[in-house]
């Protein structure tokens, strides 16, 4: 098994004529994704590298192909007006890696979504990826081996050296799923930990976290309460300066800074072993195994 | 991006919330003719992004004319947080009955804007709000209704018993959430709120973060960033593309990706040394953006030892490390540099770095202990 996606998954590209979309979208064929369609709006009727049919919406590509997931690669200006699209044509899954979307446009695509029952993961992530099965999003894959260790993380390059450490020493990944750093995404590191503990593919769990907000706390008191598989955890930022201040609102809000320190220790408290460095992921996995 | 206090209250004002007058001025001769204008007490407040202005000296009261000249000689040029102050707000200074906060954030939480509000407002409100959290009250904002009417009449009772004055309040909290929106602010904040002895409810600072994002679609909202209130080394990263901060070390730090930048950091204190800076060369790579990046982590007389830590991934191997390569043809690097390059075209890289002389290692450990050696 795996989560969110594998090899039952039928991608929609959208923007796949575009200079990203167009790269990416060869990258997941030659890795061995399902793109069954292409959206972009004006070229329906083409197809991409002689195969993938284009349409100029998403619901027609849907009706055509029976996609199941999406991925998003338009513009930061049209991101948003993406979502909404795919989330009403009905899709469950929608990846959306662009950066640069106003965090005020996804104050309103969230409720959006998840009134569609449809999941979202990101903005502004790398994807995911389900070695050997199916690729979403923009992971390099071949740093990536089938195995049975869950990866869950906000950075996009640090997730793959993490990964590239996990390969490399022999420990091969069910799912690896980057959610994305920016302040309000669809899928948190509580959705991602809670499918882990149900995948029975998956044995241990290494979730990577940064400095900022309090999702890795709350994620920290999860795993206390709901997951017993093994879950090794690391936090960037360690020396990094005190955030820039979001007036008096943003300390009233959060009560404290999200420094490293205090997210470490919450992880350290729920029972994760927390790494020092990235080194540190398969000795620390080694342990828990 | 941060506005500064005087055109957040021009923004307050065209949303119709009431603001006491107030007139930016540069020179302590400008500074005179208002407070000649204003005709008699006025307050001179440092226009500077930075936090803590009046603990640090960059408010004063003056008593006539010739002291707010005095004084504005004081605060102009003066430096608050490593960045000087070339720009004060000038405001007569009012009598005050009573002092509430207001404020709107993008909250993580709740995935929504929370409008907070408070009773107790002032310079200690975050003081207020980590021992008395209950003065702090709080409502999570349904965008797609927007600020309701009695929502926002139920929180001004809560800062005023007198109804005109709640009733006040509420309306200018409606009208702050449209602000929040319409300029495509992260933060708003009006602190303090204030009733004047006649019973007015205005408000006498705000403070306005606009969300980066927001920029290339409101031109009008981009045009009020003041680069001479930034620090010039941020300034250049931003033009070209990368983030960038300064801290106090000898390591001079680029790296693809902020998750990984921070890491390496991390990781150079861990190996004893101390980082020279942050800087994330950012996902897709073309050389032009590491010569960039490399005029100004030269540009920092503390640096003693160059390191780079690229996983490819967008970023291609091959386009960092011809940037390298063209940096060392346009200006001299000065210090030892240890380059990490691993991922997409990693072998093209190389290779293009071992033309020109440079070698490069593939183990992120490996290159942060020789970084850190060379310091």
């Amino acid at each position: 098994m795996s989560i969110f996606i594998d090899q039952s998954t039928r991608l929609v590209v959208q923007g796949i004529t575009g200079r990203d979309g167009s790269f990416h979208a060869k990258q997941m064929i030659s890795y061995g994704t399902k793109v069954v369609a292409g959206v972009t709006p004006g070229k329906g009727g083409q197809l991409f590298e002689g195969v993938v049919p284009v349409f100029n919406t998403v619901a027609e590509a849907v009706s055509e192909t029976q996609a199941n997931a999406a991925v998003i690669y338009v513009p930061a200006a049209v991101a948003a007006s993406a979502i909404f699209e795919a989330a009403d044509a009905g899709l469950g899954l929608i990846v959306c890696i662009t950066e640069g979307i106003p965090v005020l446009d996804m104050t309103r695509v969230l409720p959006f979504v998840s009134e569609r029952g449809a999941r979202l993961i990101g903005p502004n992530c790398p994807g995911l990826i389900s070695p050997g099965k199916s690729k979403v999003g923009i992971i390099p894959g071949n740093i990536c081996k089938p195995g049975k260790i869950g990866v869950v993380s906000r950075s996009g390059t640090l997730t793959y050296e993490i990964i590239h450490q996990l390969s490399t020493q022999g420990y091969g990944q069910s799912s690896c799923v980057g959610i994305g750093g920016d302040p309000l995404i669809g899928t948190n590191f509580i959705h991602c930990l809670s499918a882990f503990q149900t995948d029975t593919e998956t044995e241990a769990i290494v979730m990577i976290g940064e400095i900022g907000g309090t999702d890795e706390q709350q994620a920290a008191e999860f795993v206390r309460h709901g997951v017993t598989k093994p879950v090794v955890g690391f936090i960037a930022g360690q020396t990094a300066p005190p955030g820039r201040r979001m007036g008096h609102a943003g300390a009233i809000i959060s009560g404290s800074s999200g420094t490293a320190a205090e997210k470490m220790a919450a992880l350290e408290r729920a029972g994760i072993s927390v790494m020092k460095r990235p080194a540190d992921v398969v000795p620390l996995l080694k342990e828990r195994l | 991006m941060n506005l500064h206090e005087y055109q957040a209250r021009e923004i307050l004002q065209q949303h119709g919330i009431p603001v006491p007058p107030g007139e930016v001025a540069a020179t302590p001769a400008e500074v005179k003719a208002i407070a000649e204008r204003m005709g008699g007490k006025v307050v001179i407040k440092a226009q500077v992004h930075a936090g803590g202005r009046g603990k640090a000296g960059g408010v004063k009261l003056a008593a006539d004319p010739a002291d707010a000249a005095q004084k504005a000689s004081q605060i102009l040029g003066m430096t608050i947080k490593g960045l000087t102050v070339q720009k004060v707000l000038v405001a007569p200074a009012a009598e005050i009955a009573s002092e509430s906060y207001v404020g709107i954030i993008v909250d993580r939480a709740s995935q929504r804007p929370v409008l907070m509000v408070s009773a107790a407002g002032g310079i200690d409100i975050e003081e207020v709000a980590a021992k008395t959290p209950e003065k702090i009250h709080r409502l999570a904002i349904d965008p797609r209704y927007g600020l309701l009417e009695h929502q926002a009449l139920t929180l001004g009772f809560k800062l005023y018993s007198d109804a005109k004055q709640a009733r006040a309040a509420a309306g200018i909290m409606q009208k702050l959430y449209t602000v929040v929106y319409a300029v495509g602010a992260s933060l708003a904040e009006i602190n303090p709120l204030v009733t004047t002895p006649d019973g007015k409810v205005q408000a006498l600072d705000a403070k306005i973060v606009v969300d980066d994002n927001e920029l290339d679609r409101r031109p009008e909202i981009a045009a009020l960033r003041d680069p001479s209130a930034e620090a010039p080394a941020e300034v250049l990263a931003r033009e070209s593309g990368l983030t960038f901060i300064k801290l106090d070390g000898f390591v001079g730090c680029c790296v693809n990706g902020a998750g990984l930048a921070m890491a390496t950091m991390d990781l150079v204190k861990y190996y004893g040394g101390e980082p020279a800076n942050f800087l994330d060369i950012g996902g897709s790579s073309n050389p032009q953006k590491v010569v960039s990046a490399l005029r100004i982590i030269t540009g920092d007389p503390n640096v003693k030892a160059i390191l780079f830590n690229i996983f490819g991934g967008i970023t291609r191997g091959d386009d960092v490390a011809n940037g390298i390569v063209q940096a060392t043809q346009q200006f001299p690097l000065k210090v030892p540099i240890v380059i990490r390059l691993t991922g997409t075209n990693e072998r093209e890289g190389i290779a293009i770095l071992q033309k020109a002389g440079f070698s490069a290692l593939g183990d992120m450990d490996e290159a942060v202990k020789r970084a850190v050696a060379l310091v």
